[in-house]
């Protein structure tokens, strides 16, 4: 039986121009596939790979759809008259990831209190779940953010961080727990989020950030959050973002302080924008000697999982050009307005960074700067047997007042910020051993002390810590 | 190379600010010319697609047969489509690939923050793999052209 089919047209260049042609056929199907068959270039516009109908490819019997009179199998008639309507559809990007992300049952009840919010909503929760977020480091502020950042169906979340987990850290990182002790932050970060929301993909990368790996684990990602404790890895994080143009939700914290903004440098500054050169080594204690109030990483890390949701789901006001500060002591939020630095070396006008460098070097760091020179440091064992031999030892303690109250070794204390006014109290004709917590403020003594001309001047690699950890087990480790 | 007069070039533009945050859509009517494709007229068209406009448009089979009937009634051909990006760039997503038709012009614009801005027509390539730019002229008539255009 011989069926009219009309052509819409784009089609009709395949159809040698005719608007419509006749073709032969009992069936809807029998008739496309004669058809086909005789303009063989119309096949892939209205079949997919597969050999269905195309979903934007609409066919009618006469005024029919034929989605509602039994599809391809539809019987023709005599006289019968089926045309090819395409229904014209299309749209941007963001929904073409959307498209594919479907959110299960389960997912839209646990999700439910974000899902009422229009800001949110399923878009946003969808994006949520489409997003890519790395986090640099599993500790203080690791914690709030990765926790933060699965509970609120984050799909994919990195962390890098080659660390073990140690007593220390339990008062703020509660990522981990006390029976994680000596396990790899990594393993026991991803544990804590998987129970927290097993949906979410935990990618984990046991591995220090260097200038060699940087970008190429960066680069998978959408979001960088920021939770690093050192300059060098800070600036690191920082150039990587900026080469590879991706936001960097940053936060730090000391003592009772914290920081929080987002670096964006397509949009706004970058961290070099804010400091363009790194402090004098040792002058901003890290955590480990200065210190740091356990809920203070809670606050700005929960701040910045707030942030990188914004920035993931498009709403509201980012941080972005606007650094917050906040001071825990005196309950203070205080904002900064932070511009781009036309001549910054890589986010500026004609920059001058164009790839990683070394950052160890770019904030004067230099490896044996950590206990000092090999030649001025004596070890525990060392200290013990002279001290055993009754050699005579002035031992000078250099940390602060409130730290010999945890643990002394009856030496004589003059914190490092006094000594340069109280050498007096020194005699030089001594042999001294300098101690602090770890090594690297006594380092500087010895540093310091040698410049004054002392000769017979040592420094206690590891510290008191390490002379709890080798010599008197009954001593506190902090 | 596409032939657009400037006050339909400004319709669409307007088109998509109206819309904003929603994608508008339209056909476009004209000629097929050995330089290309001139346009001599659109039809507006109501965004039919369930939810999700900011980021889809819809022209349902109706509307499209609307469009085919109008092309023969003014003697011209039916010789594509446009719509509005909100707050993305005038370029074809994948979803605009994969839904598109070979032969006809995609004119896309981008409506940032509520104002046209990039304006840009595509025609899909034969084997549906990608679409290919058309330059875009626009022509500047006088009011009299206006009327007899």
């Amino acid at each position: 039986m011989d069926v009219k089919i009309l052509i819409p047209t784009p089609l009709r260049q395949y159809t040698e121009k005719n608007d419509s042609v006749t073709s032969s056929g009992n069936t809807v199907r029998e008739v496309l596939q004669s058809l086909t068959s005789k303009y063989s270039q119309l096949q892939k516009h209205l079949f997919n790979e597969r050999g269905e109908l195309r979903s934007y490819v609409n066919i009618y019997v006469n005024d029919e759809d034929i989605r509602y009179i039994g599809n391809t199998d539809t019987q023709l008639k005599e006289n019968d008259v089926l045309s090819i309507v395409p229904s014209i559809a299309g749209g941007n990007y963001t929904a073409d990831v959307l498209e594919d992300i479907k959110l299960s049952n389960e997912e839209i009840l646990r999700y439910s209190r974000h899902l009422l919010m229009p800001e949110v909503g399923m878009e946003g929760q969808k994006k949520l779940k489409a997003a890519r977020v790395l986090m640099i480091g599993a500790g203080g502020l690791g914690s709030p953010l990765g926790m933060y950042l699965g509970a609120a169906g984050v799909g994919t979340l990195g962390i890098v961080d080659f660390d073990v987990v140690d007593e220390t850290n339990l008062h703020r990182q509660l990522l981990h727990s006390t029976n994680d002790i000596g396990r790899s932050k990594l393993e026991s970060a991803k544990d804590t989020i998987k129970l927290i929301n097993p949906n979410v993909d935990v990618v984990t990368f046991e591995t220090r950030l260097t200038a060699e790996n940087a970008l190429d684990i960066l680069k998978d990602f959408d979001v960088i959050a920021d939770g690093t404790d050192n300059f060098p890895t800070r600036y690191l994080v920082n150039d990587a973002c900026v080469l590879l143009g991706k936001p960097n939700v940053y936060g730090s914290i000391f003592r009772f302080e914290g920081q929080v903004t987002v670096f964006d440098a397509k949009n706004g500054p970058c961290y070099r924008c804010l400091y363009p050169s790194p402090p004098p080594p040792g002058l901003v204690p890290s955590c480990a000697e200065g210190g740091v109030l356990g809920v203070l990483p809670g606050i700005i890390g929960s701040l910045q999982a707030l942030e990188t949701i914004k920035l993931i789901i498009d709403q509201g006001d980012l941080l972005l050009g606007r650094l917050i500060l906040f001071d825990a002591l005196k309950f203070k939020f205080r904002e900064l307005k932070l511009r781009k630095n036309p001549s910054c070396p890589i986010c500026g006008e004609s920059p001058e960074i164009h790839q990683l460098i070394d950052y160890e070097q770019f904030c004067g760091i230099t490896s044996d700067d950590e206990q000092g020179p090999y030649q001025d440091q004596i070890t525990v064992d060392e200290l013990n047997k002279k001290l055993q031999d009754n050699e005579d030892i002035f031992l000078l303690d250099v940390r602060e007042p409130h730290e010999y109250e945890i643990s002394n070794l009856g030496g004589y204390l003059i914190p490092l910020n006094d000594l340069p006014n109280r050498l007096n109290e020194l005699d030089s004709a001594h042999e001294i051993v300098v101690h602090c917590k770890i090594g690297s403020r006594s380092a500087k003594a010895v540093q310091f002390l040698k410049k004054a001309g002392f000769k017979k001047v040592k420094n206690l690699a590891g510290g008191i810590n390490a002379w709890a950890g080798r010599i008197d087990k009954s001593m506190p480790r902090y | 190379m596409i032939k657009i007069p400037l006050h339909l070039y400004e319709s669409i533009c307007a088109h998509g600010e109206e819309t904003y945050n929603e994608e508008c859509c339209g056909a476009i009517f004209g000629y097929n010319k050995d330089y290309g494709k001139d346009i001599k007229e659109i039809m507006k068209f109501k965004n039919e697609k369930d939810g999700n406009r900011q980021n889809r448009y819809l022209i349902s089979p109706s509307e499209y047969l609307s469009a085919e009937k109008a092309a023969k009634e003014k003697n011209m051909e039916l010789i594509g489509f446009y719509h509005s990006h909100p707050d993305h760039p005038a370029v074809p997503s994948k979803f605009d690939t994969d839904h598109a038709f070979p032969w006809f012009l995609y004119l896309i614009v981008s409506v940032g923050k509520g104002k046209a801005g990039d304006f840009r027509g595509w025609v899909l390539e034969e084997d549906r793999e990608r679409f290919n730019e058309e330059i875009i002229e626009t022509i500047v008539l006088t009011e009299n052209e206006k009327i007899n255009y």
